[in-house]
């Protein structure tokens, strides 16, 4: 599911006879058909072209806000269970303090503070991303700490560093990327919600929230317009709590 | 082998859908007040028997073939104390339910029987004036709480599944000898399942070797543990490790 | 007195809960400790103590002539080896067995990386295990292989001192004893020090030079074996053997001598 999805959204250019952004007036509110499969909009863009671009630009924007987040989430998670004391103290304080506040309310307040677009997006993750990363991961360390071969790899005089990534991130990483799928749809949830109210990504960048807001005022005469985009994001979610799910299956069996 | 056998299994095969012999024409029975040891290593189905006779077969594993013919009711003891007991429900109170269940009492008389039963079983009258939680019990208490459990529901067949494994060697020696005090007393029968040979030599009149769900040797405890037929049966008593006889003279 | 292990005054308190309570024991060089007590006497924390897990509060523990710093330096983790009881928490799941056995040996650059290969399969060797294991994962492994691959990884770092916590109790009694049979003759090739626990008699019978017993975090008897077991000196000794349930007469009368 997910792979048809970042298929479309690589060979958009070659399938598709349309610009995303050409206007075509005379053409415009279409219901869907054989030349524009999910219709036009307003302005007569072709929406199902519109719409895989979309992907393209919530996907990318969803992929590269989610790494930096894991990767540090992962390691201060790791700190705060292998080491424990003040470490884990100041860690957890930190993530229990950000955990308090709601989620939307820090990506809004981000997102007014540093303009319009990408960047907000990307500055807020970076701000709140990694605290599900960090609890998650702190948890799983500290019952592999208890664990005996921790204990005998320490014992063979290795580097904390050492047993903290040849041996504890092996076994935390399936959880935590089980975690990062589910995160994912959250995070494309909030970039759309954020394009819907107008503070995500800018137009005329194609982007699902953005469109779906765009289609309200036609919500009666064309429906598609509104629907088709949020179909995408319901799809996109299934698509990466199934990777997620199978991920998790496939990590247990072994 | 006894006159009137109040527990016979015949023929006992236990299957899983991985596994088709994980018991496999296991057959023994037992007479009133008599006790039986199954002895075997881990995945030996001696476990698997016992619970089979209780009736409560893991999800998963069904009874393929023979039967299981018992007169009296039977109750088991687990190895695990602890997990035996429901953590967020004081000891006597836990006791008496069960009790009240099963003997149809009012709640003043279970639980007065139930005091009566725990003093039998040796644990501290402290318990009179105040119930308490089981981990505010020590092992070999939780244990004799969870005797005391299966003692309430008046049992002929006694089913122990290593009650002693999980506890320190003195609190063992108790164990065992207020389980034979019990059986003395009441006169029920025993199943005993265990690995260790000398706490089955201990408790049990008659021996079942087992080995990979199939009974390889069984007869009168002594006979069997001194001159072994199986080849199996004598690794199992090559395998215990000797403790010399202390000097100065041993009551037991 | 300069050789062997030596522990001096040693306290550990959690909580206000005093774990470990003035322990003062020798081992002498190449001789096997075997150090019995119930649950809860303290027994594993003096294991982990000793082998650097655990920072005790008071107390000194000396390796030869060498006293052991509170942060042990990465030669001084080297020369003292520990086993675990549980053989199936004792290796990383997800580490193959030559992950396993040449993590250390590369670590701390005791062979060189063309040597590796030959080195695992001498390692393995010496704890009767096929050379075809080194590409397996742990739970392809029973518990008494496992515990033979815990002891080769063990002994990869070519320890001065061995610590085995309980490390048969969970192996069933015929496996057990081979195990043992292992610590034996490895004691005798490789002239190890060893403390080993177990709360099992039989056990320490079987492997020890001296028995030290333990109750309620101290040290209450230490003994030679052989005078531990026919006449222990304190009534917590006596009470811990007659309770050992006994084989009946005439069991051992075909028992091959071991």
């Amino acid at each position: 599911m997910l792979a048809i999805l970042v298929l479309l959204a690589i060979l958009i250019p070659v399938i598709s006879p349309y610009d995303p952004s050409a206007q075509d007036l005379r053409a415009f509110l279409q219901p869907p058909s054989a030349d524009h499969w999910l219709g036009t909009d307003q302005l007569g863009r072709d929406l199902f072209t519109r719409l895989i671009y979309a992907a393209r630009t919530d996907l990318s924007i969803m992929v590269l806000a989610e790494i930096i987040p894991f990767c540090t989430g992962i390691f201060l998670g790791m700190l705060a269970g292998y080491y424990g004391k003040w470490m884990d103290n100041i860690i957890s304080l930190v993530t229990d303090t950000f955990i308090a506040f709601p989620f939307y309310l820090i990506v809004i307040i981000v997102a007014f503070a540093s303009g319009a677009g990408q960047r907000g997006i990307f500055i807020t993750f970076m701000l709140v991303g990694w605290i599900v990363f960090a609890r998650v991961t702190r948890g799983v360390t500290v019952s592999l700490r208890q664990q005996e071969w921790v204990a005998s790899a320490q014992t063979l005089g290795l580097s904390g560093i050492r047993i903290m990534f040849r041996h504890i991130l092996p076994n935390v990483l399936p959880q935590a990327v089980v975690v990062l799928m589910t995160d994912m749809v959250g995070l494309l949830v909030a970039i759309v919600t954020l394009g819907y109210l107008g503070i995500g990504i800018a137009p005329p960048t194609p982007d699902w929230g953005t469109m779906i807001s765009d289609g309200q005022s036609f919500i009666t005469t064309a429906w598609w317009l509104s629907a088709m985009p949020g179909l995408a994001v319901v799809y996109t979610g299934i698509a990466l709590s199934l990777v997620g799910d199978g991920l998790a299956d496939l990590w247990r069996r072994r | 082998m006894s006159m009137n056998p109040i527990l016979e299994v015949e023929a006992l095969t236990l299957s899983s859908r991985a596994n088709p012999k994980l018991v496999h024409n296991v057959s023994f029975s037992i007479g009133k007040g008599e006790t039986l040891g199954l002895v075997g290593e881990s995945g030996s189905g001696k476990s698997l028997t016992l619970r089979a006779i209780l009736g409560l077969l893991p999800q998963g594993i069904e009874q393929t073939g023979g039967q299981i013919k018992s007169s009296l009711s039977s109750a088991m003891v687990f190895q695990d104390p602890r997990g035996s007991l429901d953590p967020l429900c004081p000891v006597v109170k836990q006791l008496a339910e069960v009790i009240s269940y099963r003997q149809g009492l009012s709640r003043k008389a279970s639980h007065q029987a139930a005091l009566e039963l725990l003093e039998v079983l040796g644990l501290p009258l402290s318990l009179r004036q105040k119930d308490r939680y089981p981990s505010q019990l020590s092992g070999g208490q939780c244990q004799r709480v969870v005797i005391a459990l299966a003692l309430a529901c008046k049992p002929g067949i006694l089913l122990c599944d290593e009650p002693t494994t999980a506890l320190d060697v003195t609190v063992q020696e108790q164990i065992i000898e207020t389980i034979s005090a019990l059986q003395q007393e009441l006169g029920f029968a025993m199943v005993f399942v265990t690995h260790n040979l000398a706490v089955a030599s201990a408790m049990c009149s008659r021996l079942c070797v087992m080995r990979q769900g199939q009974i390889v040797e069984q007869g009168d405890t002594l006979s069997l543990l001194q001159a072994p037929q199986d080849a199996y049966t004598q690794m199992l008593i090559n395998s215990v490790l000797p403790v010399p006889v202390l000097e100065g003279g041993e009551q037991r | 007195m300069s050789h062997g292990l030596h522990i001096k005054d040693l306290t550990v308190r959690y909580d206000g809960v005093t774990a470990l309570d003035r322990i003062q024991l020798n081992i002498e060089e190449h001789t096997t400790l075997g150090l019995v007590g119930e649950s809860g006497s303290g027994k594993s924390t003096l294991a982990r103590v000793v082998a650097g897990l655990i920072v005790p509060d008071e107390g000194i523990i000396s390796l030869g002539d060498e006293p052991l710093t509170r942060k042990r330096s990465r030669a001084q983790r080297k020369k003292i080896q520990m086993i675990f009881q549980n053989p199936d928490a004792s290796l990383n799941p997800r580490l193959s067995i030559r992950q396993l056995l040449s993590e250390a040996l590369l670590f701390h650059g005791i062979v060189r990386r063309s040597e590796l290969e030959q080195r695992c399969l001498e390692l393995l060797a010496r704890v009767q295990i096929d050379g075809s294991a080194l590409d397996r994962y742990p739970h392809e492994f029973s518990g008494g292989q496992r515990q033979r691959i815990a002891i080769a990884r063990a002994l990869s770092v070519e320890p001065e001192l061995l610590i085995a916590d309980e490390p048969t109790s969970a192996l069933d009694v015929s496996v057990q004893l081979s195990v043992l049979e292992l610590f034996s003759s490895l004691k005798q090739e490789l002239n190890l020090t060893m403390l080993f626990i177990s709360h099992d008699m039989g056990v320490i019978h079987a492997i020890s030079d001296t028995v030290a017993v333990m109750r309620h975090g101290q040290l209450v008897e230490i003994n030679s074996k052989d005078r531990f077991f026919a006449r222990p000196d304190t009534a917590y000794g006596y009470q811990l053997l007659s309770a050992v349930p006994k084989m009946p007469a005439g069991t051992y009368s075909r028992r091959d001598t071991p």
